[in-house]
């Protein structure tokens, strides 16, 4: 396949295509539905002939995320994926991978819950993703993409901010992002790092000691508290330094705009033909897109109320982002939530009608 | 130009394939394409149904609350996207295995008996590809070449001694719509 050749793919496939491109080391994964297409990717593409990348299907998510966790400590490029009943599993370990500071992926194509839920798309580990998940002070970077272009670009961008950072990342998408075939350009490839290429990024890396240097420790663990504050202290620069570089959003048709709707991934996507529709009807309407959904656009998002009325968050859960959004605006201005649960995705014109009852 | 559609019926017609069929040959002539299925616990026999967008422009929600054409291939998909045509569209639909026609007078109906003409023509595995047919007559938004080359792409190898039978199917289709 030519570096350059505009293909028709899922946004699952998407995701394996573009690991195994961007010189990903390792992949460990459980089935699950509606994601299942990264893991079978992968097999069918077998990169383990080819750039030697590991592709296994572990016993379960909690094994997955150990795996993740083994080969991260190593300084590999390793990631996993699954679905939000999946992605709870994985959250001691994802706990662990932040507390120990290593650079993974952790790919999220959500689906509807709580419990097992529906296999249908659903945005409601918004939460699980942005405020913890797991135990302890401690964030993810989450990308989050709305069209299978970026499933594809967003797995290297999230191995280069996870590795920056040394921190995980999570590609936070759904069953529609997932599921749905659009025009994909894949990334040129990259070769995997060698050994000393890893020691010379990665100097923390447990990957075999020379004489001359101090055992590297990979670990969460310490006893005493006062080390402990001093640890959580600078993970908490850290943060705030993630905050303050890494924000990334779109605005679409809000130069006019009376009104703002603010949605992520698929959600954007049908906000935007929303968008079409309401301004059809004379609505001057646009979008704020947060790509970054932590760290959060908050500065963007403020900045909407001074530019319109009213600002709608569209979410497929049950309001979650639109928390974010009020404490950035301060409740300056009214911001109203629509988002429908369970796995129903919801149509345009009930975005419009929604709107309306805004106004 | 813009085509929205969304072709539903039984699990195991071609519903999916012919979405797939439909946007390769829109991304072969360089178009812009979506293809979202709603997906379920697929059996043989179930539902399904797929949104397949074909557009010049970039395309922006691949999930619709109406269509321009709609091609229904069983009653429950009647009842439900019946209603969900835009006025003026199209409602193309099989007579096997619908027992509630199209009521509706603001929309143009087809009627392709594609099923009963794929048993006569021994065709019945590549029925949906006289309902394709049928389509691109109403609204070609892509040439017949490309759809050939679309099946290329997308069947497996050991199936491309099958291409000359699609073709047949789809010019089968294209005669029967009038």
């Amino acid at each position: 396949m030519a570096d350059q050749e505009i293909t028709l793919m899922k946004g699952n496939e998407a995701i394996a295509h573009a690991a195994i491109r961007c010189g990903c080391d390792g992949y460990f994964g459980y089935p699950i539905t509606p994601q299942s297409e990264v893991l079978e990717t992968l097999a069918e593409q077998k990169p383990w002939e080819t750039t030697g990348m590991v592709v296994l299907q572990a016993e379960s998510e909690v094994s997955s995320i150990n795996m993740v966790y083994g080969g991260a400590g190593c300084g590999k490029k390793v990631m996993t994926s699954s679905s939000s009943p999946g992605v709870s599993l994985m959250q001691e370990g994802m706990s662990y991978l932040a507390g120990a500071e290593l650079p993974c992926l952790v790919v999220n194509v959500s689906r509807g819950g709580p419990g097992l839920g529906t296999i249908q798309p659903s945005q409601a580990d918004y939460f699980q993703s942005c405020k913890g998940g797991g135990h302890g002070d401690y964030r993810l970077i989450v990308l989050a993409p709305s069209s299978v272009q970026e499933m594809a670009d967003f797995v290297d961008l999230s191995f280069e901010l996870a590795f920056k950072y040394r921190n995980p990342a999570m590609i936070l998408s759904d069953g529609v992002i997932g599921q749905m075939m659009e025009k994909v350009v894949l990334p040129p490839f990259k070769p995997r790092r060698t050994e000393e290429q890893i020691k010379k990024e990665a100097p923390w890396a447990a990957l075999g000691r020379d004489k001359n240097r101090k055992p590297n420790i990979i670990t969460s663990l310490e006893l005493d508290p006062s080390v402990m504050e001093d640890i959580n202290i600078r993970l908490q620069k850290k943060y705030a330094q993630i905050q303050e570089n890494e924000v990334r959003y779109e605005e679409y048709m809000l130069e006019d705009a009376d009104y703002a709707i603010v949605a992520f991934g698929s959600a954007a996507r049908i906000a935007k033909k929303a968008i079409e529709l309401a301004r059809g009807e004379g609505i001057k309407v646009g979008l704020l897109r947060p790509i970054t959904l932590w760290p959060f656009p908050i500065k963007q998002v403020a900045a909407l109320k001074d530019k319109v009325k009213g600002i709608l968050s569209l979410e497929i859960n049950a309001g979650q982002m639109v928390e974010d959004i009020r404490l950035a605006v301060e409740c300056k201005i009214p911001v109203a939530h629509y988002g429908r649960l369970g796995g129903i995705i919801p149509a345009p014109d009930e975005v419009v009608d929604a709107l309306k009852k805004m106004m | 130009m813009k085509q929205e559609l969304i072709i539903a019926g039984f699990g195991g017609q071609g519903v999916l394939s012919m979405g797939k069929i439909l946007a390769y040959s829109g991304l072969i002539e360089g178009k812009e394409v979506t293809w979202m299925p709603a997906y379920g616990p697929e059996q043989r026999g179930g539902t399904a149904n797929v949104t397949v967008i074909v557009s010049d422009e970039p395309i922006s929600s691949p999930i619709l609350s109406s269509y321009d054409t709609a091609i229904i291939l069983n009653q429950p998909s009647m009842e439900k996207f019946e209603d969900k045509v835009k006025p003026g569209g199209t409602l193309i639909y099989d007579g096997y295995g619908i027992n509630n026609p199209p009521t509706r007078k603001d929309i143009n109906v087809y009627r392709i008996d594609a099923m009963d003409v794929a048993a006569e023509m021994n065709l019945i595995k590549i029925f949906n590809m006289i309902i394709l047919g049928g389509y691109l007559k109403l609204h070609p938004i892509v040439e017949i070449d490309s759809v050939l080359k679309a099946l290329k792409k997308t069947l497996p190898e050991r199936h491309h001694h099958l291409i000359p039978q699609n073709e047949e199917a789809i010019r089968k289709g294209m005669e029967l719509v009038k």
